[in-house]
């Protein structure tokens, strides 16, 4: 019978293989002499994270004689590679993170503290610029984490479309950049005002953050979730008027979730302006466009602003970076955070990564002296502010980021976004935090 | 180690070797020996984890606890009534993701089920092309999950796929372009793809079935001048009873518990596809709250446990597993 | 046995639609895997505007693709390779032998098929990271654990199939062998799985498939050394979504094995079916 040759073929072919493969994946275990780093995606892609990270940490081998095991971890997977790494004890000795979960994984214990003997042995909190620092932990703790790249929204305009479109100037009030994009606005033409992450649901909810401030509004308040106050709702209109009432951006832009897409068509001229973190200069070299055909400036400020709204234009963004409690190698992980926050190390990491180098001297570089960076600068020192360091903030991001991504799908899919829709999914939202927490 | 060569012929005798004697207590032991392998799978892998999420879900396990677990405050029903409170956002949520998966599971299943039927009794006879034919209908099953969701979720896109390309431009049978992937229409997105990936199935169990037909009952019936669809509900039918029953349960439970789909083919699924599987890992893994999450699925699993077993208790299985 | 007028006029059009419906995706899949960048960027075209098999070369080398496929094909194999040695002992005591608990037993392992795989993957989580705190044996992150998952994903079904296949099996075939001296084991493996194998061959397909396309499980007990392709594939799509011609290369390259020894080994599947399915 063919069917009893087949099978002993197979089966002997599963065996050579199965004997083969079985007893795969044994781990190292941790020495003074090896350290485990995990990286979040910073450049465009994780194969180029690894070209970039593995001669500076060559480097670090040679000066200290400790070997580090590079993983670099996309974004979909690394709060689950985190929560796996913190349930189980096992994880990398040195790790980034968004500095916006910093109080939220602070709150799970199982990184190392950054006391005052411990930040002294990554050259002390002088080393740092103050108000990277504000983001590093829960206020009144010491940090659970220290700033590694620095990150801050802007709004980066081209200056060709600009030019076509009759506009001399950047816009300097949140009215004229409505008022702009209306002009640079051609549908026909399939040509837009503004490009936005609309499926982005952290996207979404640092816009929430940073237009409900500009509005008056506080998330939390004596650690009570304010997600659907007046101020809010006020903030995400403001957002969501872009897409649904002012028509300045393309419905297709709904989809959109990653920055490839949208730093693609910038390039390409399908939309004048976005707003968006700094490391986007280094995607829009990438995509072919040059420097000095687009310009960066602060997102600019209703004005007048509303009544106790505050002047914010970006939060404090960033990665931190931290030590994992359970490593084997303290002083190893250690002397690994001070090598990558050193002004050297800053100077070519943040270059790579079009991000803001976090200590002071890395700015004596010609590299971080272009009119983008000084923006930037000037957008950290003066127009940013903090997210809420509270261990709910990651939910926070969840749920106001995904009921905002939710609310511009309705827009675009041309369904009217009011006020009281505004509000009944916030206060969802609100309710939801309430019971999670 | 399988020696699968031999012939079905008896093994020749080793010479010298004396017929093993009867060793009663060993002939008892012997089911269960054959049976331990299988046991300890089992334990380790399903029913333990299962009796520990079970414990979970009346703990206070959130991210304040995880790195800890077993130090986590002992919670009650806390968790249950969390979610189970359909005033509450929470359970509001819940049951809205339990309807939407059980709309979603009634039309996967019903098309499922009737494409499957329709292809096997049409390619019953044969006919030029019918081998072909039979082998295309296999391939969607045979392709794994989340290739086949990744082609759907690249058809799905609004700009650059297919179906609007098709539908709106080619057929003109939309306005404009929508999308599929956000909003209300994301619900028939997950319906097509489910159903396009299960319906095979559903005919090769059929097809399966309809073999072991006798030809004979069909001959005698046609004599009785029956015609194709007297056949169908007097012959085929009844006599695919048994197919039917575990089939239609398959399909149910597949459907009902899947979890790639919605998680290949959306970063967040929107409200109208949020399919309870993927609903309680967002609940618990983006949240960190994994007591609350386990709760919701013991409370899944009981609602699967009592239809499984209704549904098997009306038609009692008789026979082997009785 | 004639055919009325209806059934001859439907056939056509119906297997037609189902036909198309079928193939639609498939097509897509692969015409757009030697499509150039700017004709999966741009509106969808049913031709490329030229054919090129960059994507088959690139895909390689934007995300690690080899090491998902080996570490895919070890675990899968694996699995299959241990599950059927498991489900044909299991089978074969439940089909063959009257015990006590034989009942309870396969109602159990058949349950299990409805557990919601969500309920269990944290625990089965903390339990392999306890078994490697105390024992030194690697589970989480290791291909090893996530074989022994995955194995145990396709026994209920695989354990009910065999001895489905098994009934059919004439007990005189066991009686003689018996008779000629042969012990129970010896009996399984020369008497009775050689006259099984399609029953075999099906399981270590269903099997096998399970283990190729599981998403979940992959997704929270690998690491990067050990990632498999449902979770690199997937990463891939959410890394460079715009590579749209790279991951349906990708898709192709992956599906194909399977696909392939699928329709090469259907009919034992069919006939496995028939066995199990139609008796119980």
């Amino acid at each position: 019978m063919k069917a009893r040759r087949i099978t002993a073929l197979v089966t002997g072919a599963i065996m050579v293989m199965a004997t083969g493969g079985c007893g795969g994946g044994g781990g190292d275990k941790s020495s003074p002499k090896t350290l485990t780093y995990w990286a979040s995606n910073q450049g465009r892609s994780i194969q180029q994270d690894q070209q970039v990270l593995g001669p500076e940490l060559k480097k670090f081998e040679q000066r200290t004689g400790i070997k580090v095991k590079l993983e670099v971890i996309g974004w979909p997977d690394l709060l689950n590679r985190i929560l796996a790494a913190t349930s189980s004890g096992k994880g990398p000795d040195v790790l980034n993170i968004g500095n916006t979960w910093s109080a939220s994984l602070q709150a799970t214990g199982a990184f190392q503290s950054f006391d005052d003997a411990t930040i002294a042995k990554v050259g002390g909190r002088g080393r740092f610029i103050p108000s990277t620092l504000t983001s590093t932990g829960a206020a009144g703790k010491p940090p659970g984490f220290v700033p590694l790249y620095g990150l801050a929204y802007g709004l980066f305009y081209n200056k060709k479309l600009f030019a076509q479109a009759g506009l001399k100037n950047p816009p300097r009030t949140w009215q004229e950049l409505v008022a702009d994009a209306k002009k640079l606005t051609d549908p026909a033409k399939k040509r837009y005002g503004v490009g936005m992450l609309g499926a982005s649901y952290t996207e979404g909810a640092h816009f929430a953050f940073m237009f409900g401030a500009q509005n008056g509004a506080r998330l939390f308040q004596g650690g009570q979730p304010g997600f659907d106050s007046p101020a809010m709702v006020a903030g995400v209109r403001q957002y969501l008027d872009l897409l649904g009432t002012d028509k300045v951006v393309d419905p297709a832009d709904a989809e959109y979730v990653n920055d490839d897409q949208i730093l693609k068509d910038f390039a390409a001229g399908k939309f004048g302006m976005m707003m968006i973190q700094s490391y986007a200069t280094a995607g829009v070299r990438e995509n072919g466009m040059k420097d000095d055909e687009y310009g960066v400036e602060q997102i600019p400020l209703p004005d007048p602003l509303p009544a106790g709204g505050r002047r914010v234009a970006s939060h404090v963004a960033g990665i931190n970076i931290g030590v994992f409690k359970n490593s084997g190698n303290k002083d190893g992980a250690l002397k690994l955070v001070d090598f990558l926050t050193s002004p050297d190390e800053q100077k070519i990491l943040n270059a790579a990564w079009g991000s803001l180098p976090v200590v002071p001297q890395a700015y004596d570089d010609p590299k971080f002296q272009t009119p983008a960076i000084q923006t930037f600068r000037k957008v950290l020192a003066e127009a940013a502010e903090t997210l809420p360091m509270i261990p709910q903030e990651a939910q926070f991001e969840t749920l106001v980021g995904n009921t905002v991504k939710g609310l511009i799908a309705d827009a675009a899919a041309g369904r009217p976004v009011d006020d009281a829709t505004i509000k009944s999914r916030l206060a969802d939202a609100n309710k939801k935090m309430q019971a999670g927490g | 180690m399988i020696d699968t060569t031999t012939t079905g012929s008896a093994p020749a005798r080793a010479p010298g070797r004396p017929r093993p004697r009867r060793r009663p207590r060993l002939a008892k032991a012997l089911p269960y020996l054959l049976l331990l392998p299988a046991l300890v799978a089992e334990l380790a892998v399903h029913i333990i984890p299962m009796l520990v999420g079970a414990w979970m879900s009346l703990l206070h396990l959130t991210q304040f606890f995880i790195r800890n677990w077993t130090q986590a405050p002992y919670g009650g029903l806390a968790n249950y009534r969390i979610a189970v409170n359909t005033n509450g956002p929470v359970g509001k949520d819940l049951l809205h993701s339990f309807l939407i998966t059980i709309a979603i599971t009634a039309v996967v299943v019903g098309c499922s089920w009737l494409f499957g039927l329709t292809a096997a009794v049409l390619l019953q006879r044969p006919f030029p092309g019918r081998a072909a034919l039979r082998t295309l209908f296999l391939v969607p099953y045979a392709l794994p999950v989340f290739t086949a969701v990744i082609t759907w979720r690249f058809m799905f896109q609004r700009d650059t796929g297919l179906v609007n390309a098709l539908l709106s431009d080619e057929l003109r049978l939309t306005h404009g372009h929508p999308f599929w992937l956000l909003g209300d229409r994301s619900f028939a997105a997950v319906v097509v793809i489910l159903v396009w990936r299960l319906w095979p199935f559903a005919f090769l169990t059929i097809t399966a079935g309809l073999q072991s037909i006798p030809a004979d009952l069909y001959e005698a019936a046609a004599i009785d001048g029956a015609g194709s669809l007297r056949l169908l509900t007097r012959v085929t039918l009844p006599l695919l009873r048994p197919v039917n029953r575990v089939l239609l349960l398959v399909l149910f439970l597949w459907t009902f518990n899947d979890f790639t789909t919605a998680y290949t083919l959306f970063d967040q699924p929107p409200a109208a596809a949020d399919m309870i599987s993927i609903h309680i890992y967002n609940a618990s893994f983006i949240t960190w709250n994994f007591g609350l999450g386990s709760a919701m699925s013991v409370l899944l699993l009981a609602f699967l446990m009592v239809v499984t077993l209704g549904y098997l208790g009306i038609g009692r299985l008789r026979g082997r597993h009785a | 046995m004639r055919e009325s007028r209806t059934v001859r006029w439907a056939r056509p059009v119906v297997l037609g639609l189902l036909a198309l419906f079928t193939v639609i995706p498939l097509y897509v899949m692969a015409v757009s895997s030697i499509k150039p960048l700017k004709d999966v960027q741009g509106r969808f075209t049913w031709l490329p505007t030229h054919v090129t098999f960059r994507p088959f070369v690139d895909m390689w080398h934007t995300v690690p693709l080899g090491r998902y496929f080996v570490n895919s094909l070890v675990v899968s194999v694996s699995a299959t390779v241990c599950s059927m040695v498991i489900a044909i002992l299991a089978g074969y005591a439940v089909s063959r032998y009257r015990f006590a608990g034989r009942g309870t037993f396969m109602t159990a392992v058949l349950s299990t098929q409805m557990f919601p795989g969500i309920l269990f993957l944290l625990p089965l989580f903390l339990i392999f990271v306890n078994v490697e705190k105390y024992t030194g044996i690697r589970l989480y992150g290791s291909r090893t654990g996530l074989t022994i998952t995955y194995l145990t994903f396709a026994l209920p079904f695989s354990i009910w199939l065999i001895a489905g296949y098994f009934d059919t099996i004439p007990r005189e075939l066991d009686e003689a062998a018996r008779v000629d001296g042969a012990g129970p084991i010896r009996t399984l493996f020369r008497v009775v799985l050689p006259v099984a194998a399609p029953g075999v061959v099906a399981v270590a397909i269903y099997a096998f498939m399970t283990a190729w396309g599981e998403v979940l499980f992959a997704s929270v007990l690998t690491d990067d050394g050990t990632r498999t392709l449902a979770v690199g594939l997937r990463g891939y799509a959410t890394q460079a979504n715009v590579y749209w011609n790279q991951v349906m290369a990708a898709s192709l390259v992956i599906s194909l094995p399977v696909v392939v020894g699928f329709l090469a080994l259907q009919r034992f599947l069919v006939h496995g079916l028939t066995a199990g399915a139609v008796k119980s």
